[in-house]
């Protein structure tokens, strides 16, 4: 029942819609940054969205979506652009032009928020709400705005999908075959700025950066083909978007982006440990296994060559749940071997001899 | 003479912004030059967390208890973020970008649920209030001076310190870190002090400044240090003396323009930034472009005759 009502809210249609429209968005953008290996640049733009949502405010003189996005694009670029400006043309790393782009712009941000309140304009309230996001006052009309660049932007990949590609995991290649890739590059990142657009609204500045990097770090485990990690990196984005929403709904109170963000990062964790190939769990339990059999092909070895040694009792060799799991596997018994209770039976003869056999082989 | 300059607003803001400023330029030249920045921008992301844990545990917003927990987030952070890259199945970056946001947000929920009792909210995190430093004073030797500056100053103090006491073994480390480890200097052992003193200082700056603006208080001043000299203590003094010409245009600026003084002063360090990259004498673009010109109109010198 709580269900149903929760469906047919108003306010909790339009958050899920918007918080599925990011998933969809921020996902296959995210996996270029990711293996461009650009993945704090999202981090940059978003925080560099502020100061364009400040100067919309103060020309337009109102929170209206359609100048806002226009200004956090301008001014989301321009970071971009002058992050890579200060890399090519001073001896500044990638990590310090960033930082220094990131920090410089927010506080470009701060500086006009605080101006555009100290101008004590009545609208300017929730000008703040893009720090953290404010998925509950989504409007139908800004789910429009943000579905149709979420269409645009996917439309645009898909029609240069082998450029982005190409340009992704080869640009020397690409250049020699005449692309554009200083062109593809740009745009690339410029999209980066559209999906952190889209995640405005719903997760705010602050935490976009996860949006951008959480699903396509999550898609990478399970997939090895770019087309597959981008249909994936929209699935994880899409799930943590709707299911932080719904927790947000229902635990009253709860900020939508942080729960939207620790979302996708328990499917990173999973996905780190589960991916099967890449998950870490199975190369654990592989770990464990190769460990195990070769503790009991000793075991065996040694009871079988060393019978006469008196040292080479089973309770010295193996621990006691070796033992055991041995009993059960039908290779030792209690009884017949007088010295402490444990002997090889005829199958452990015969497991051993093989054992023996492999060995001798290997070592001659 | 002294007391009156001390209650008055403007010098003990000022004072506190070039504190931070020079407390936190002396940890990021290591960083910058190290090529680790962006670990300031997850530390001081991630001390949110640490901050509201310790609220929880001890009910105390500030003092040495924070700033050692402050420390611990920080090591955690990085702890974490080197744990996921060394899986090799996400690169250093993706890690950095996993780690802050998730410590963040698990930050702002508990702010979310303590709301009520807890006197940090959202906003002071990410800005601060460097214009209400004057109102939290300590006495000492009956002059009132802010908390802010008291702390900024010990954590100024406790930077160089470290940074004097293992000056030599800092500086080969960061140049050379495969050298510094067959002398047995140990340099992860010096980065992870490094890193506790960053996120130390970012707490301590955090009243004043906020998360997001010690990012700029940390990279920027040593990144333009960086445009104008080659040499390691250059870049500490040239950096000091950005983060107070910073902080004292900045005051001025915003007082005048009715904004943000913390925001105004990281926008300072930035044109600064803007300046040494265009204008530095060695490695500024205009500079660059200049010398070239010459060179192209120099005449050329006939080859020596034989």
């Amino acid at each position: 029942m709580v269900w149903l009502e929760l469906l047919s809210d108003y306010t909790f249609q339009n958050v899920v819609i918007g918080a599925s429209l990011l998933g969809l968005i921020s996902g296959p953008l995210g996996c270029f940054a990711v293996l461009r290996r650009q993945s704090l640049l999202g981090d940059a733009i978003s925080h560099a969205a502020l100061p364009g949502i400040c100067l919309s405010f103060i020309i337009t003189g109102s929170r209206d979506i359609g100048g806002i996005i226009i200004g956090s694009l301008i001014t989301g670029s321009a970071a971009a652009l002058i992050m890579l400006m200060l890399t090519r043309l001073s001896r500044l790393k990638t990590d310090a032009a960033l930082g220094a782009c990131l920090s410089i712009f927010f506080a470009v941000g701060i500086v006009l928020l605080t101006y555009i309140q100290s101008t004590n304009n009545a609208s300017q309230g929730g000008l703040e709400a893009f720090l953290f996001g404010q998925a509950a006052a989504t409007l139908r009309s800004d789910l429009w705005v943000m579905g149709s660049i979420t269409l645009v932007t996917l439309l645009l990949l898909a029609v240069f999908w082998k450029q982005a590609k190409l340009v992704t995991f080869d640009a020397e290649y690409a250049r020699t075959l005449g692309m554009p890739i200083t062109v593809i590059e740009a745009s690339l990142t410029a999209m980066v700025a559209l999906a952190v657009v889209v995640g405005l609204q719903m997760v705010g500045v602050i935490l976009m950066a996860a949006m951008i990097v959480a699903p396509a770090a999550a898609a990478r485990q399970w997939s090895r083909h770019l087309g597959g990690m981008l249909t994936i990196a929209a699935g994880v984005g899409i799930v943590s978007g709707v299911s932080g929403a719904t927790i947000s709904t229902l635990s009253r109170g709860l900020a939508t982006g942080p729960l939207i963000v620790l979302t996708a990062t328990v499917i990173v964790l999973i996905s780190l440990a589960l991916a099967p190939g890449r998950g870490l769990l199975w190369g654990v339990i592989k770990h464990y296994r190769q460990k195990s059999a070769l503790q009991k092909q000793q075991l065996l070895y040694a009871l079988y060559k060393h019978t006469a040694d008196p040292s080479c009792t089973p309770s010295t060799l193996g621990s006691r749940r070796m033992l055991n799991k041995l009993k059960q596997q039908g290779y030792l018994t209690r009884s017949p071997r007088g010295d402490d209770g444990w002997g090889l039976t005829a199958q452990g003869q015969e497991e051993a001899r093989r054992v023996v056999a492999a060995f001798e082989e290997l070592a001659s | 003479m002294m007391a009156e300059l001390l209650t008055t607003t403007a010098l003990p803001i000022m004072l506190v912004g070039a504190m931070v400023g020079i407390a936190s330029s002396a940890v990021g030249t290591f960083l910058v030059l190290r090529g680790n920045s962006m670990l300031s921008d997850a530390i001081s992301h991630s001390i949110v967390f640490g901050i509201v844990i310790v609220w929880l545990l001890t009910k105390q917003q500030s003092g040495p208890v924070q700033l050692i927990g402050a420390a611990l987030t920080g090591l955690l952070t990085v702890l974490l973020t080197e744990a996921l890259a060394s899986t090799k199945r996400v690169k250093q970056d993706t890690a950095i970008g996993l780690v802050f946001p998730a410590l963040f947000s698990i930050g702002v929920l508990l702010l979310n649920i303590y709301a009520n009792d807890v006197h940090i909210d959202t906003h002071t995190v990410l800005l601060g209030e460097i214009g209400f430093v004057w109102l939290d004073t300590l006495d000492i030797f009956g002059l009132p001076i802010p908390q802010a500056l008291v702390s900024m100053s010990v954590m100024t103090v406790l930077n160089y310190a470290f940074i004097g006491l293992f000056y030599k073994e800092l500086k080969l480390a960061t140049f050379d870190p495969a050298l510094a480890k067959t002398f047995g200097f140990m340099p992860s052992i010096l980065f992870y002090v490094l890193l506790m003193l960053t996120s130390s200082t970012a707490v301590a700056a955090f009243d004043a400044v906020g998360a997001v603006l010690f990012i700029a208080f940390a990279i920027v001043p040593a990144s333009a240090a960086y445009l104008l000299t080659d040499r390691l203590l250059m870049m500490f003094i040239i950096g000091a003396l950005i983060s107070i010409a910073s902080s004292i245009s900045g005051y001025y600026l915003a007082v005048y323009l009715n904004v943000s003084i913390g925001g105004m002063m990281a926008v300072m360090t930035g044109i600064f930034l803007m300046l040494a990259f265009l204008a530095g004498p060695r490695y500024g673009v205009i500079t660059q472009l200049v010398k070239r010109q010459r060179a192209r109109q120099a005449p050329v010198e006939p080859p020596p005759s034989v």
